[in-house]
């Protein structure tokens, strides 16, 4: 989770802005062309938060710890910058022919950094110590699809508040995982699911050498951790800096030109924004919510800002579970009457596009996910609130006010409150843990604020995760069994494209139900600094592409 | 003396031990389950919060957790964060950096301050008084953090004199910057709390007495005058450098610095009740230990007082 910047800060900008409009602005370039030489022996700079936990793929969930993860791993596959079909890294071949049990075969001869080769019983022990309940990892479900899941990870039987404690498991290895040979790997899921290898370029997939295993303190090794990406660790002093440098046995395409990263740890963007403004840093990849205010940052960085498409949507979400929400045509109602351009001009400056679809844009396979009530429609919406039969009492819609949601979910409020006429209101709770203890615990009265960022690039995951009966970010309990069965028979499908056509049909009907309502998609405003060849990428989730990077 | 001082010092068990018990009731008071934001836009799994709940005691009744607390603190072990950070650590990492901010500051507002209230003070309603007191009531004015961008902004981005942050292990003189903008509202009351004590003081009888004896200016001033008239200032010195390490958050945050204010502020939001004690606890201490050096400071800077 990354700290929420305060409103306050908007106020200074402001009034610096006043005090030097107009001022700012980079250097130019010192040469045109990229320059090899420089460039292998050159360091970068680069923003981050300090992790979470410990720098382990099993532990880690939150963007800190996952950023430097991605850059010092490679998993089986790879999503490509700008979205599209993932390609094969480590993996040689996954193939399946019931969409059940897959075989992956991995390249041979790719090392981790600490020269051990990275074969299959590394993917098969990971994924193992992941999901082993005993072991309390927070990315254990990621295994929930493999058979043998439920011998390994065993639920607490009467909830979290109850007496009883979760049996230990019969087993710490998941039936459906069989090592064939040091380079192939059988994986059984419990049920069909055609997604299933999109999934493995997460990070709670990645390998982990056998020094791994042997530790005895799993926390101390994530301090000093070792992987098989392109770049490999060199230390890290807490909340000040992770420094990373070229890994040169690497033998896969995404190789890194330059030799050394440093990921200096920031508490406040705007402090990482002063320095990339005085190309003092490299790269920041969210300039501060601040500088968005009348486009400065244009003004600032000039052709140092680079705008890029990452898949988060910010939604706001029914509880289904409160009967004053069961309505489908109230929730209709409350989705035509919100103006989501006027959300995106004057609150975002364009910064957020209007939503159209129930997946971002540029999702690989969610072509047939149009949302058709995601538009300002006030006769319609007053139509719908009538087909309801009304909306008695008052409204409130949550967000958590230790993030910039405030403005947002007030213009939403205030949108729907004057279109339908109906009292809403819009309230913060304190925190996000708060906030998310609420969600959990299914006790919402009202309408919240949800975002959701893409774990893989599919249009699956736009639906799976959160439309379908039971599913882990299904807060608001949405439950129909026409989705679940169109769903089910679409993670069935072996082929691609029909499984593709199952969702688009499953998502048809979650669009005639608004069990939430998309209402902007996130754009990323990003800086570099002089010294990079502005023909640097981003990956598909925003961060930078560092086999791209070159140096002039 | 002596057993002043050590009574006073022998004061600080019952104090510790209540600051402590005080701290961890309120950390535990604040909402929020710990683990409830911790995976992001979807519910931790079972395993993992059970793990933790069983791993630092959370099922327990408070107080039980406070002795568990305690009795390892009173070992010297500070314990770990929910991380697996060790607490000694992030002190022993964060606290020279904010007291270096902090003595920055305090050594700002005592020169400037200082100088500023005592020329003021000597010299009523002239235009130097005027001046001081129009910039004291913008400094006062302004908002830390936005005197803090400004100079940023201005120092750092603009004219490039200063860098924009503070690097980890900087030399003192790089918390010059941020020290000014922590320090710059207490300077204000500093200067008028001089200004208003010499003025003050400086009609008083001995100070008539010592001009009608003779003496040097500088003598009346520097011995007889300021020795008397800085006992409010002093008290005020003291405990400021408490307030202003504790209240460096918003100075810690702009320049970057990797100082006691990020942690507390995220310790509280994540109810990590053992590094906020953890932290305040040393914070405590500060405040205690200046406090008895302002006392004794006044025996020296006041003949009438004594102690014993």
């Amino acid at each position: 989770m990354r700290v929420s910047k305060r409103a306050s800060a908007v106020a200074a900008i402001a009034a610096v802005a006043l005090v030097a409009a107009g001022c700012g602005g980079g250097d130019d370039t010192e040469e045109n062309s990229g320059n090899a030489d420089k460039t292998a022996n050159g360091a970068i700079t680069i923003d981050g938060t300090q992790p979470a936990n410990p720098l382990l793929p099993s532990a880690t969930s939150e963007t800190g710890g996952g950023d430097v993860l991605d850059f010092m791993w490679t998993g089986l596959i790879n999503y490509p910058a700008g979205g599209g079909d993932p390609v094969n890294a480590v993996a040689e071949d996954i193939g399946t022919t019931d969409a059940q049990t897959y075989t992956v075969k991995i390249k041979k001869g790719i090392k981790f950094h600490d020269g051990t080769e990275v074969k299959a019983k590394n993917f098969v022990d990971a994924w193992n110590f992941t999901a082993y309940s005993e072991n309390g990892q927070q990315q254990a479900s990621f295994f929930s699809d493999i058979d043998g899941y439920e011998a390994v990870h065993t639920e607490d039987p009467d909830g979290e508040e109850g007496p009883q404690k979760a049996p230990k498991p019969t087993t710490d290895k998941m039936s459906g995982l069989a090592v064939v040979d040091d380079y192939t790997f059988t994986v059984k899921l419990a049920a069909p699911n055609s997604i299933f290898p999109v999934k493995l370029g997460y990070s709670a997939y990645f390998p982990m050498p056998d020094s791994f295993f042997a530790a005895a303190d799993k926390n101390e090794w994530g301090k000093k951790p070792v992987g098989n990406g392109p770049v490999k660790f060199v230390s890290w002093t807490d909340n000040v800096e992770i420094k990373l440098t070229r890994f040169d046995d690497y033998t896969l395409d995404d190789k890194v030109k330059i030799k050394d990263v440093t990921v200096k740890l920031y508490q406040e963007d705007t402090a990482a924004y002063a320095e990339l403004v005085a190309n003092q840093l490299d790269f920041q990849q969210q300039v501060p919510s601040s500088s968005l205010a009348g486009e400065k940052w244009k003004a600032d960085l000039g052709a140092r800002g680079l705008t890029v498409d990452i898949p988060v949507m910010q939604i706001i979400a029914f509880p289904i579970y409160d009967k004053r929400y069961q309505n489908k045509d109230l929730r209709r109602a409350v989705s035509l009457s919100i103006n989501r351009e006027e959300i995106a001009s004057k609150i975002f400056f364009n910064t957020r596009k209007p939503a159209t679809s129930w997946a971002a844009p540029g999702t690989p396979g969610a072509t047939g996910f149009d949302c058709t009530t995601c538009k300002y429609d006030p006769e319609a919406a007053k139509a719908a609130l009538q087909a309801a039969g009304g909306f008695e009492g008052e409204m409130v819609i949550y967000y958590n006010a230790d993030a910039s949601h405030k403005d947002w979910v007030e213009a939403a409020a205030n949108s729907v409150a004057t279109t339908l006429g109906i009292k809403v209101r819009a309230e913060g709770m304190p925190t996000f843990a708060v906030f998310r203890q609420n969600i959990d615990g299914k006790k919402m009265t009202g309408p919240y604020r949800a975002g959701w960022q893409a774990d893989y690039p599919n249009g699956e995951n736009w639906l799976g995760p959160l439309y379908v009966t039971g599913a882990s970010s299904n807060d608001g309990s949405y439950s129909n069994p026409q989705v679940d069965a169109l769903y089910q028979e679409g993670s069935r499908l072996a082929d691609e494209k029909a499984a593709e056509a199952k969702f688009a049909e499953a998502i048809k009907i979650v669009d005639a139900e608004v069990p939430s309502i998309p209402i902007v998609s996130v754009t990323q405003q990003s800086g570099i600094s002089n010294r990079i060849a502005p023909s640097v990428k981003t990956n598909w989730v925003g961060s930078i592409d560092l086999s791209t990077v070159e140096l002039v | 003396m002596g057993r002043y001082v050590l009574r006073r010092l022998l004061q600080l068990i019952p104090v510790f031990f209540g600051a402590t018990l005080l701290i961890y009731a309120l950390v535990w008071a604040v909402p929020g389950d710990p683990f409830a934001g911790k995976c992001g836009e979807r519910a931790c799994p079972d395993s993992y919060v059970q793990f933790m709940t069983e791993k630092y005691h959370l099922d327990d009744p408070w107080p039980v957790q406070y002795v568990y607390y305690m009795g390892h603190l009173l070992t010297g072990d500070f314990g770990q964060t929910f991380g697996g950070r060790e607490i000694s650590e992030i002190i022993a990492q964060a606290y020279p950096n904010t007291l270096k901010l902090a003595l920055m500051g305090l050594l700002i507002e005592g020169v400037i301050g200082l100088t500023a209230g005592i020329l003021t003070g000597l010299r009523r309603n002239g235009f130097l008084d005027n001046l001081v007191l129009v910039s004291t009531l913008f400094l006062l004015a302004i908002p830390t953090f936005v005197s803090g961008f400004l100079l940023q902004f201005v120092l750092g981005t603009q004219f490039r004199i200063i860098d924009p942050t503070v690097a980890e292990g900087a030399p003192f003189w790089d918390y010059l910057v941020p020290g000014f903008v922590l320090a710059s509202i207490s300077m204000a009351y500093v200067a008028r709390l001089t200004r208003t004590s010499i003025a003050e003081n400086s009609r008083s009888d001995y100070v008539r007495t010592a001009v009608a004896k003779g003496l040097p200016q500088r003598r009346v001033v520097g011995v007889h005058l300021l020795r008397n008239s800085l006992i409010p200032v002093i008290t005020f010195l003291g405990t400021d450098l408490g307030s202003l390490m504790g209240g460096a958050i918003v100075t810690e945050g702009i320049f970057s610095i990797n100082g006691i204010g990020r942690e507390v502020y995220r310790a509280i939001v994540t109810k990590e009740s053992a590094t906020v004690v953890g932290i305040v606890v040393v914070l405590v201490m500060v405040y205690l230990l200046m406090n008895l050096l302002v006392d004794l400071l006044y025996a020296a800077l006041d003949p009438r007082i004594r102690y014993e």
